[in-house]
């Protein structure tokens, strides 16, 4: 029996081919809207989580400064970190992993007869344990070179690609400004950050040396301090804090003079800002869901009143209400569910081609696609089901008379 | 000694509107219809006799009075259990035939099945005897639209039929056709009302189409003007 009203529902979209796409068309529309929106949504927050995660997990920033205020206008006099902040941290810090000093500077470096314009960070092998940073080919950098400042290099993958094509880099001396440096090994490729940054376009060199020969002062830029993953990155922050506080003579009246970011609780509001963006924008498709739907609704009281003879004659020869209800229910049921499948078919297409231009994951996700084949179902029962009604109520006396 | 009444009109009033434009359809009428009966209904446009069809068919309800049909209350019964026995025991011939379009002959027969609950394929083969029955056998997958006007009204005399109805009613069944076409259908039915007992009520206008019914009812102003048996002698 629903077999056969369902085939008799399909026959009669086929009928009115034309007008049935029509009304097809805002039920396509819509779900392809949400469909492309969450699918969009989904690939932006897990590569902002992912880019997020690229800078290393667990991981914390110090810098020298105010925390950056709306407003606050220009900054004072800034006391830079030095030494001994980051020699307090790492005696009286509990529960990180690493405390790394970095500072960085960008410097155009020359290979024979290429150069590029490169992010020079003068730091220690806690940088790498900091960032989850591996050195892929070569070693790291030796105690004696950070301890005496030698001039030895790791370099990113897109430094080596510029200058050393297949070739290996191992040992190769590079110059930077106007010191020379001595390339002792390749660091893992991280590609693009989520601000367009190229991640890979770097040169580690011990801070001291970087403090000499390329900052030409001793002042640390920043500290890397990676929580250790027993400990919540809340409680390492306020460690550090306390400890700075100390270390910088900051007394209670005064406002901190540095700041401390969590990565991880700016990945986590970056993702959740972009679920939000995620959710509202798929919101606004659902609208035109809802539209779809009375147009549905329209053309539905259009099909029961053009085809009131023939619910008259299906009532006379003994319809029960219950079977015309049926009868249009199932077809308005059809009509916005074939509308959902091509929605969902054009919805995934434009969230691939997009995640393509947009280089963000493509994660089609199985729920969002039953939910707006669910949802597309129900908008043609809920909103079929008046003109349904209609037709089952009709007196067959007066439907038999209808011309 | 005729039958047991499988109709029986019981001081039935049918009004419509209320007040001073209150129209009365049928003023208390009085009527026994037998099983296995032929019967023309006549009247001039007005006359009540369209009304007393759709009581008798079971589409419409008596305002007071007692409609019994196979012995029920008809009259009291709600419009779903009044469509189940219209499905079960009532087939219905229109002067407009009343097919549906764009839908072959033989879906048309087999649509009061469906309602029936008959599985496909015993659909198919009822349906097929039910249009033998009326010797449309060769054009099963003919629309409406592909056949004529007197093939039309076979067809849907084969849905009427195909339910193995106690009764048939027949508005105007040779309205729309021509002389010689309306002769062929009032033949066919004749032969129905004989080979199979079946009981059939039809309305027209036309003297010589009453004449194939065993009895006439003529009405005028909602009453029941005439009502004569034909002689058996002829």
């Amino acid at each position: 029996m629903i077999w056969e009203t369902v085939r008799l529902a399909l026959r009669s979209v086929r009928r009115n081919a034309l007008r049935s796409f029509l009304t097809l068309l805002g039920i396509v529309i819509g779900v392809a809207a949400v469909i492309a929106m969450l699918t969009i949504g989904s690939g932006t927050t897990q590569k902002v989580k992912a880019d997020i995660s690229q800078l290393g997990s667990n991981l914390l920033i110090v810098r020298s400064g105010r925390p950056a205020a709306p407003g606050s206008g220009p900054q004072q006099t800034i006391r830079p970190l030095g030494e001994k902040e980051v020699a307090a941290l790492a005696a009286h810090l509990e529960g990180v992993r690493a405390v790394s000093p970095a500072s960085q500077k960008q410097v155009r470096v020359v290979f024979g007869t290429e150069s590029l314009t490169s992010s020079i960070t003068g730091t220690d092998n806690a940088y790498l344990d900091a960032r989850d940073w591996k050195v892929t080919s070569g070693r790291s950098f030796s105690e004696s070179e950070v301890r005496g400042g030698i001039n030895a290099c790791l370099i990113g993958e897109t430094v080596r690609r510029q200058f050393f094509g297949a070739g290996d880099p191992d040992g190769a001396s590079i110059r930077i400004g106007r010191m020379s440096c001595k390339v002792v090994g390749l660091l893992e490729p991280k590609g693009y950050s989520g601000f367009g940054q190229d991640q890979d376009n770097v040169v580690l060199m011990p801070l001291s040396a970087f403090q000499r020969r390329i900052a030409g002062n001793r002042d640390i830029e920043t500290i890397y301090v990676a929580a250790d993953d027993a400990t919540p990155t809340q409680v390492v922050q306020t460690r550090i804090e306390d400890i700075m506080r100390d270390v910088r003579r900051v007394t209670a009246d005064r406002e901190d003079d540095f700041s401390v970011r969590d990565m991880t609780q700016i990945a986590d509001a970056m993702a959740s800002a972009t679920a939000t963006m995620t959710g509202m924008l798929g919101a606004v498709a659902g609208v035109s869901l809802l539209v779809g739907g009375i147009g549905i609704m329209n053309i539905m009281l259009v099909s029961v009143t053009e085809r009131t003879r023939e619910i008259g004659i299906r009532l006379a020869i003994g319809a029960h209400e219950k079977h015309i209800l049926i009868q249009f229910l199932v077809e308005a049921t059809v009509l916005s569910l074939l509308g959902g499948l091509i929605g969902i078919a054009i919805g995934l297409a434009l969230a691939g081609a997009a995640s393509l231009a947009l280089s963000i994951p493509f994660v089609p996700s199985l729920a969002v696609v039953l939910l707006a084949v669910g949802f597309s179902a129900l908008i043609g029962m809920v909103f079929g089901f008046f003109p349904a009604l209609r037709g089952a109520r009709l007196d067959p006396i007066e439907a038999l008379r209808h011309e | 000694m005729s039958p047991a009444p499988l109709i029986v009109f019981d001081k039935v009033w049918k009004t419509y509107g209320q007040g001073e434009a209150e129209v009365r359809a049928l003023a208390g009428i009085d009527l026994a219809i037998g099983q296995g009966e032929f019967v023309a209904i006549m009247g001039p446009s007005g006359s009540g006799k369209s009304t007393a069809m759709n009581i008798v068919g079971c589409l419409d309800t008596p305002t007071s009075g007692r409609y019994g049909f196979m012995g029920v209350d008809a009259g009291r019964l709600d419009r779903n259990r009044r469509a189940e026995l219209r499905n079960l025991y009532i087939g219905f011939v229109f002067q407009g035939y009343n097919l549906l379009p764009r839908t072959t002959a033989v879906e048309n027969v087999e649509l009061p099945l469906i309602y029936r609950g008959v599985p496909a394929q015993d659909r198919r083969a009822l349906a097929m005897k039910a249009l033998a029955e009326v010797g449309l056998e060769d054009r099963e997958h003919h629309t409406p639209a592909e056949l004529s006007g007197g093939q039309q009204q076979r067809v849907a005399i084969a849905r009427a039929i195909v339910t193995r109805p106690t009764l048939l009613v027949a508005d105007e069944p040779t309205g729309n056709l021509d002389t010689a076409r309306s002769h062929e259908i009032m033949q066919l039915l004749t032969r129905l009302n004989e080979e199979y007992g079946l009981t059939i009520v039809m309305v027209t206008h036309e003297a010589d189409i009453a004449a194939y019914a065993g009895r006439t009812i003529s009405f005028r102003d909602g009453h029941v003007a005439s009502d004569t048996k034909k002689l058996e002698a002829a």
